[in-house]
Order: C-alpha cells, then structure tokens, then sequence
C-alpha cells in the first residue's frame, strides 16, 4: 500500500479484526464541486438524437422503453386472441371459429404470450432499469440491446403477421412433431421455427448484456452482499436463459433441416424419434416458467420494502430462493412428459426434484410476507397487484405440487385441469407483478403517476375476473376437458363451467381496458410527479423529475442496500457531481467497470452512441430467417451476407477502439484506464457467455446422438432400408481433428507475437492458422461425403450430419474472426497493448477446439466402441 | 488487501495499466463459490437420470436384477452427499469466523465474506435435501417400473 493511500484510511471507523478481507471499503468521500460546465457537457454526450434520427439512439432508456412497449403490445394481441377462443368455448358446438382456425389462434396465443411477451417484457424492463438501479449511465453494449430489440420486433411481427393470412402454426406453442414435420403442409411450422429462433437470438443478446451489466457495472462500492435484489434475480436468470435457449435452438434446427431437407431426426420410421424434440422442448421449456417468473417476483423485491417501509427481511435467504430455483428449474423438464412411456424410474426423479423446487420457490414468498409483517404498510395500487399475485400464485404452485405427482398427472395431463394450473402459475407469478411494476416504476421513467382511483378499478375488475375465468378450468379439467379442442358436445356438464370461463375473461380484459386507458390518457395537465415519489430506498429513485438522459449526474460510492434511506446526503452529493464520472471532457459516452465481487473499479468504459447498424443489422438478420421460410435462398444469402458486412462493419466503428490516452481522472483522484482486454474487459466477459450458450446448443446435438443410441439395439445401425448405413470413418475425423488443433495452435502463436508486436511472425501464424481451420473443414466434409453418406437415409446419418454441419459453420466463422484480425493490425486499429481482438478470437478458438474434438471423437471413435 | 486501485497520482502513459481484481480474494469468497452445492447436486442428479435411462433402456432386459444401477446410484449418492456436507461446513466456518454476534443482516460492506458463506451454507442445504430426494426414488422405486 503506498503512503498516499496510507494517509486516507479512516480512523474514526469500527474496530477491526485485523484480517484485511473484512475491512472496509476505503472511505473515499465526495468532496468539492464537479468542474463548471461540466453538466452542459455530459449533457451533450447523452444527447438523445431528435426527428427521425430518434430511432438510432442506442442508450438504455429508449431501447428499454421501445422494448416494453413492443412486448406489451403483443401482450394485448395475444390477450385479444385468448378472448376469440373464449368466445368460441362459450356454448358447445360453437361456430364462431372453424377447427383450423381455432387451432392457429392457440398456437399463437401461447407461443406470442411465451416468446413474444414473457420473456421479452423482463428482459425490456431489466434493459431499462437495471443500469438505474446500479447508478450506471448504460448497460457495456448498448447497440447490442438496440440490435436485440431490433430483432425482436421484426421476428415478432413477421410471426404474428402469419395468422392474418391464415398460415399461422397451428401445432401448439410446443409444436410436437410428427403432427408438425409430417401432417402440417405450408409454411406454418417453418414460421414459428425461423421466426422465433430469431426471436431466441436477441433474448439470449440480452442475456449477455444483463450478466455483463450485473456483475461489471455495479458502482463502486457495491459488494456482493449490497446489491439490489433485483439484480441478484436478474443474472440468475440471464444465465438460466444462457442455457436453456440453446437446447431449443438446437431442437428448432434439427425440425427445420426436417422439415426442409428430410433429415429424419423425429421420423420414428428411419430411426428418429419424436420424443427427442419433446426432450430439447421441455429442456428449454420448464426453465423458462422460471424465466419469466424470476424476473417478476424480482420486481416484488424492489416494491415490497419501498412499501413496508423497511429493509428486505431474509436478503440472504433470498438470495438462497434465487439460486436454488435457477438450479433445480433445469431438473423438471420431464415432469411435462409422465404420459410418455417413460421408465418410472425417471419419472420417479423428476417428480422428486419437482417437489424440491417448492422449497426455495417457497422460500422467498415467507421472506416478502415477513417483510410485510414487520414493516409499516403503506397502501397502494402497486401493492395490491403484488398481494394479489401472490395468493394466485401460491394457488398456482399448489395445483403445481399435484400435477408433480405423476398418479394425479396421468389423469389431468392434456386437461383444463392444466391450463388453469398454468395460468394461475402465470398470470400471478408474472402478469400481476408486472402489473404492479408498471404502478410502480411508471413515475421513474414518464415523471408522471397513474391513477391510483382508475388503478384500484383495474385491480378489482383483473383479480375478479381472472380467478372467474380460470378457476372453472380445474373443474372442467377434471370433469374432463381436454385443452385445445376447439369445441365440446352438449350434455357433458362443461357447458356452465365454460360459459362462467368466458364471462370471467371479458371482466379481466375489462380490467386490462381500464389500465390501458390510464397508460394511454394525456397527461399533459397532470403535474410532475416529486422525485422518488414512493420515498423508497434503492437507487433507480436518484432519476431526475423531469428525466435527463444521462441516467445519473455522478456514479456515486454504494455502502449499503438501501442507499436513499441509509447514506445521508447522497442525493445532494450525487446531484453535485460530487462523485464519479462528473464530466464528459472528450464529449464521450462514458460509465464504470467494476470488479465482480467487491465492485472496486476497475476500468473508465467508452460506451457507444446512437447508430443505425444495429437496426440495420437486424433487418438484415431478419431476412435470412424471413427468406428461408419461403425457401428463397437466393434472398436469404444475400441478406446473409449484407448482415455480415454490417456486423462487421459495426464491429470494426464501435468495438475495441484505441483511445486518445490511456488512463482517465474519473473523478475523486481515482484514475482508470481506458483500454483493457482479456478477462478485465467486457467484451471477453461477453464472448465468454456467448460460447457457453453457444456450446449448450451443440451439447444439446450431441445429446441427440446419444440418444439416438439409447433408443436403438445397435447404433449405428449395419444396414436399413436395404441399404448399409454408412458412417463418416475414423480416419478423416481424426485427420480433420488434427488439423484444428494445429490451427488453434497458430492461433495462440499469432497472439503471443501480436502481443509482442512481431508483425511478420503475427501475420504468418494468422495466414497459417486460417489454412489449417479451411483444412480442418474440407477433412470433416471429407469423410461423409468421399463415403457417400446420405442424411436421409437414417436418424445416424443426419444426426452425423448435422455435427459435422455445425462444426464446419464454426470454423467459417472461425477464419472470419481470424481475417478481421488481421486487418484490424494492418489498419493500425489493434496492436501489442491494444489487444482486444485477437485475445477475444483466442477465446472463441478454446472453444472451438472443443467443438472440433467431440465431434471428431463422437462420429469418429464411438461407433468404434459401441 | 482489498483496496488496490492506483490513485495516488496519473501512471505515466506507457505504464501499463495496474491490476485491480481480486488478488485478495479467496476461493470461498468468490462469486461461484455459491454455487458448488447446486452445482454437485445437478451432477448427481444428470448422473443419476442418465444412468437409469441408459440402464432402463439398453441393459435391464437383459439383466438379471437392477443390483448394478442402484450401486451405482448409491455411489453417487455418497459422494455427492459427502461433498455437499464438506462444503457446507465450510461455508458455516467461514461464516462464523471472526465474529462477535451475529450481525442482523449481513449488510455493511465488510459482511461480504461471511454473505457470501452464508448464501454457501444455504444453498448447500437446499442441495442437500434435492439430492436425499433423487436418491429415496431410487431406494422406494427400486428398478425401472
């Protein structure tokens, strides 16, 4: 420690047990004034652009306001398509809907309520708030939630547009194959696979940017125990989504290659196996009841204490609840197949690990309730919504708690017994929490309230009218309705309990009317709301009434949970600029990065500005997906390749740039630097998560051929069809393996003399590596194709196939990076201390590597074993 | 030590930039130590459900009784469960260490440690009792049906 630092050690705090772990942080005080004018300046930084050039703005609370709003309103579409099909369940043998019809409407009504709301919602609102509530000016990658947004949108309305041309997917919102490879004609299925895989893409982008955000830009200060509740839940579920997204990814690939190149991965005829796809579904699908629940009940956590009056009770525990649940989530997917046929062995685990997963869930419900108890309520709408979500709610996990007994599930599986289950699930664990967040942070981002008078309305009428339509549905469950039938006979006793349904829906839109009226009503009359009007605690309330762009005057020091209630003067000193980041001498977007744990900082990050790339990246992005649902290939490649450019082009303006000086007065007397790379820097923090969601979805393929063992005596199999099965061999495999290690090999060599700036050894490793990646390519195409394997002649050799498929994409994108590299060296944009790029691709290549090596040893060397 | 930002005056340009995360930390103070509990609870859990679909599927036909899959399961078991009580105890040292009464809530700064043993300890715990779980199916159900 140096003398100067020496000096500031306070000596008026607590004693100390002289284990230096457990000090405090250094008192660091704000002092003095923030240098003048230096508000007009960060002013101008965070300019948000006007006209038409408003729609390249970039920063985190325009993307996260358009983002809520587009999730939203798919909520109301997907909401008026759920009152279409209550009005046809009305009276039996209805007609108001044919049976096509009624199908395509449900289909997109879970699949727009699940992809398109759910997740999107939290994932917008997180985009949002959560740099508020840390005191950070953005999220490290903005453009990247505007390209997410982006994205979303446009896959959003390319699926929901389908249904107005009457060629929506009508297999349900998990799309069972063989009704969907063999029995759907059209393009119903190819949409929903295409669209929403799109859609997956910018969830799992956002994924990125909230784990990247919550553990790196966190204000000084702001250790682990201190952190917002919110954020604990939100990384907890950006890593969820990091790993349950790619299985479906995976599973939308193979039914895709099914659909349009009969690779037989779920024709029971030719060795697939259609319960393979029911595996990735649920993989994916039980995780995301968490996802969308997590984030919610997040949302609790912020509102409860504001209204209590009181720190959280249980922090801790809640953060056990967080964890846990993330965890045991991915145990429960089967639970969503005990009907087929499975051993009862296994039904017997995940009926077990579904049981546990009440524990933690449970768990943080007695934490907020003894939150409640022991503070000082104060009554509001906001809070009414989150009472009432969570009596729903908790009735919801109790019929969950049933149909997690595989006995009772084999009698209500496929029932209204289970939409009612689900939507008490649902609608209390997420709807009426986002209800309440919307009364509760409508102030932070529009400085104006809602009705507390229209907004008790709108209560009543939703609660009454949700419980109205859906607790019916058990009864008639168990009377014996089963979902999606697009009516019912007479003289079944369904018709009351249906009619009762149908009467409760229109009630709970009229709830919904009432609040969206409330939203949408001018308010230009309506006087500002006061600054952190709810007097809460946490620091998304430091927003200025009316809002300034900058997100927050200085990044100030955190040492406490509830930093408004618990640090005198804060607001004051923040709004001074009496803390970090005050300026913005270059005109520069800037924000900090901190250290993951103790939140010291760590690095002065240039965070970029508005741009077009992002949409026009999208755009692009959009039409390879658009187009080869069409199966015109010609338009998909072109746009495959104008998105390339973009990316690239977007990648080579905004990413990794050499700055004017390397370190920076923040502020306090603490300087930063201002490049970093490596695991310092955000951006190998953000190609770290991606390949672990990237090769999530490969494992998820390679399960896939495992399985395909399980299922079959001998596999692979000698002969089908009449024909022998053939197999890649073992020698081009291992050939091709050989050849990528070398390459990963160069690879290093080529960052090793980058890094000691000896060009002409940089550029020959580079120009060596990327010849022996190509290589490495033609040897894994080689085998398969020298030996004449056809993919569709068997579930082997497509599920071969499509490993050597993926393998190969990676080694293209691979050399990209590569060449990109090299150029960013002849540009002058990247050099031995500035070295980002190639240590970022280093990264990606350990993966390859890894990729390159199972698949080589599974299509290989396995059947050599089996 | 934790504090190990150079603020003391501007590094010369050419310097090249000072370390700042985590040389003090230790391994139980890290952000993933949390997560070990889960983590060899989802072993055990994979373990346990692939070894009983392998089984159910390609050898129990065969077999003459399921001896060899519930072996192997309560080998599993033990180590898990072993490795799961080591950790938690761990984590409830660590978090007892150093203190006087315990302090309410874990929340001024310098909690972070015993925090993060504590979130160690529970989630441990929780581990605990989800991998009893998966093993009692094994002890009530017994073999594949």
């Amino acid at each position: 420690m140096s003398d100067a630092e020496e000096t500031r050690r306070p000596d008026d705090g607590e004693p100390r047990d002289g284990e230096p772990r457990d000090q405090e942080p250094r008192e660091q005080e704000p002092r003095g004034e923030a240098p003048a004018g230096s508000a007009e300046r960060l002013l101008k930084a965070w300019h948000t652009p006007e006209g038409w050039r408003y729609w390249s703005a970039v920063n985190n609370s325009e993307v996260g306001l358009w983002y809520t709003l587009a999730a939203f309103a798919f909520f109301l579409f997907g909401g008026v398509l759920a009152l279409v099909m209550r009005i046809q369940l009305a009276v039996p043998g209805n007609d108001f809907l044919t049976a096509e019809q009624y199908n395509q409407v449900f289909t997109m009504h879970g699949s727009v309520m699940m992809f398109l709301f759910a997740v999107p919602i939290l994932e917008a609102i997180s985009i949002l708030l959560l740099p508020q509530m840390m005191g950070a000016r953005d999220l490290p990658f903005p453009r990247l939630s505007a390209y997410g947004f982006w994205c979303f949108l446009i896959g959003g309305v390319f699926v929901c547009g389908s249904l107005f041309f009457g060629v929506a997917p009508r297999g349900g919102w998990f799309m069972y194959p063989p009704l969907t490879t063999e029995y759907h004609e059209g393009v119903g299925p190819d949409i929903w696979l295409l669209g929403l895989s799109f859609i997956e893409i910018a969830s799992i982008a956002a994924a990125v940017e909230l784990i990247v955000g919550a553990l790196k830009c966190r204000p000084p200060g702001m250790r682990l125990n201190l952190i917002p509740l919110y954020a604990w839940y939100i990384l907890v579920v950006a890593v969820m989504i990091l790993f349950a997204f790619p299985p479906l990814i995976a599973g939308d690939m193979l039914m895709e290659l099914e659909r349009a190149a009969d690779w037989p991965f779920f024709d029971a005829q030719r060795g697939g196996d259609p319960l393979l796809w029911q595996h990735l579904f649920w993989i994916f699908g039980h995780p995301e009841v968490y996802i969308v629940f997590l984030p919610s009940i997040a949302l609790i956590a912020m509102i409860v204490p504001t209204f209590a009056r009181v720190p959280m009770a249980g922090y801790g525990w809640i953060v056990l609840a967080a964890v846990g649940t993330g965890f045991l989530s991915f145990g429960l997917w089967v639970h969503h197949m005990f009907t087929t046929g499975l051993p009862g062995i296994t039904i017997g685990i995940f009926s077990a690990a579904s049981q546990a997963v009440a524990i933690p869930t449970g768990v943080q419900l007695f934490c907020f309730i003894a939150t409640l108890l022991i503070g000082r309520v104060v009554r509001s709408v906001s809070l009414l919504f989150v009472l009432a979500g969570l009596a729903t709610f908790i009735i919801g996990g109790l019929t969950g708690v049933m149909v997690a007994v595989a006995p009772f599930d084999y009698q209500a599986h496929d029932s209204y017994f289970i939409v009612g289950h689900l939507h008490y699930v649902l609608v209390g664990g997420t709807i009426f929490p986002i209800m309440a967040g919307f009364y509760y942070y409508y102030p932070v981002v529009t400085s104006k309230q809602l009705s507390e008078r229209l907004g008790t309305v709108s209560f009543w009428l939703m609660l009454i009218g949700f419980n109205v339509a859906f607790f019916p549905m058990h009864l008639s469950g168990l009377w014996g309705m089963p979902r999606r039938v697009y009516t019912y006979a007479e003289g079944l006793g369904l018709e009351i309990p249906n009619l009762i349904s149908t009467g409760g829906s229109f009630v709970l839109a009229a709830g919904l009317a009432v609040f969206l009226w409330d939203v949408l009503r001018p308010k230009s009359k309506q006087p500002l709301v006061k600054r952190n009007i709810w007097n809460a605690g946490t620091l998304e309330w430091v927003a200025e009434v009316p809002d300034r762009p900058w997100g927050i005057r200085s990044i100030p020091i955190i040492k406490t949970r509830y930093p408004l209630w618990q640090q005198p003067n804060l607001l004051a000193d923040i709004d001074a600029g009496r803390f970090y980041l005050p300026d913005a001498e270059e005109g520069l977007r800037e924000t900090l990065v901190t250290s993951a744990v103790d939140a010291e900082p760590m690095q002065c990050l240039r965070v970029p500005g508005p741009t077009f790339l992002a949409m026009f990246a999208a755009v692009f992005t959009g039409g390879v997906f658009i187009f080869s649902t069409y199966h015109w290939w010609w338009a998909a490649g072109i746009s495959g390749v104008l998105s390339l450019g973009t990316i690239l082009t977007w990648l080579w303006t905004g990413t990794a740039q050499i700055p004017e000086k390397s370190h920076k007065d923040v502020g306090l007397g603490l300087t930063l630097p201002t490049y970093v790379s490596g695991p310092r820097a955000v951006g190998w923090w953000a190609m770290l998560i991606t390949m672990l969601g990237d090769i999530t979805a490969y494992i998820s393929l390679v399960f896939g051929y495992f399985f395909f063992w399980t299922v079959h005596e001998t596999f692979p199999p000698q002969q089908f069809d009449g024909r022998p099965v053939i197999g890649p061999g073992t020698l081009w495999p291992m050939v091709a393996l050989a050849l990528a290690g070398a390459a990963w090999a160069a690879v290093l060599g080529a960052r090793r003399s980058n890094r000691k700036d000896r060009a002409g050894a940089f550029y020959g490793t580079l120009v060596l590596a990327i010849v022996l990646a190509a290589s490495a390519g033609v040897a894994f195409v080689w085998g398969p194709l020298a030996r004449g394997m056809d993919p569709t002649h068997h579930a082997y050799s497509a599920i071969v196939c499509v490993l050597v498929l993926w393998t190969v994409l990676h080694l293209a994108v691979a050399i990209v990076m590569l060449l990109y590299c090299g150029a960013r060296r002849l540009a002058g944009r990247m050099d031995g201390r500035h070295d980002a790029d190639i240590v970022n691709v280093t990264l990606y290549w350990h993966f390859m590597l890894l990729t390159a090596a199972i698949t080589a040893m599974v299509i290989g060397l396995f059947p050599l074993v089996s | 030590m934790t504090q190990s930002v150079n603020a003391s005056a501007n590094p010369s340009p050419s310097a090249p930039p000072p370390r700042y995360e985590g040389q003090s930390l230790e391994i139980s103070e890290r952000l993933w130590w949390i997560v070990i509990g889960p983590t060899l609870w989802a072993l055990h859990f994979l373990a346990c459900y692939l070894t009983a679909a392998i089984w159910c599927a390609k050898y129990a036909a065969e077999a003459d009784s399921d001896a060899l899959l519930l072996i192997l399961v309560a080998i599993y078991s033990v180590v898990a469960v072993a490795g799961i009580v080591v950790f938690g105890v761990i984590s409830y040292r660590n978090h007892r260490r150093g203190c006087e009464a315990l302090p309410e809530d874990l929340d001024r700064p310098r909690d972070r440690g015993r925090f993060i043993a504590l979130a160690g300890l529970l989630l441990a715990l929780l581990s605990l009792v989800a991998t009893l779980f998966t093993a009692a199916v094994f002890v009530l159900v017994r073999g594949c049906h």
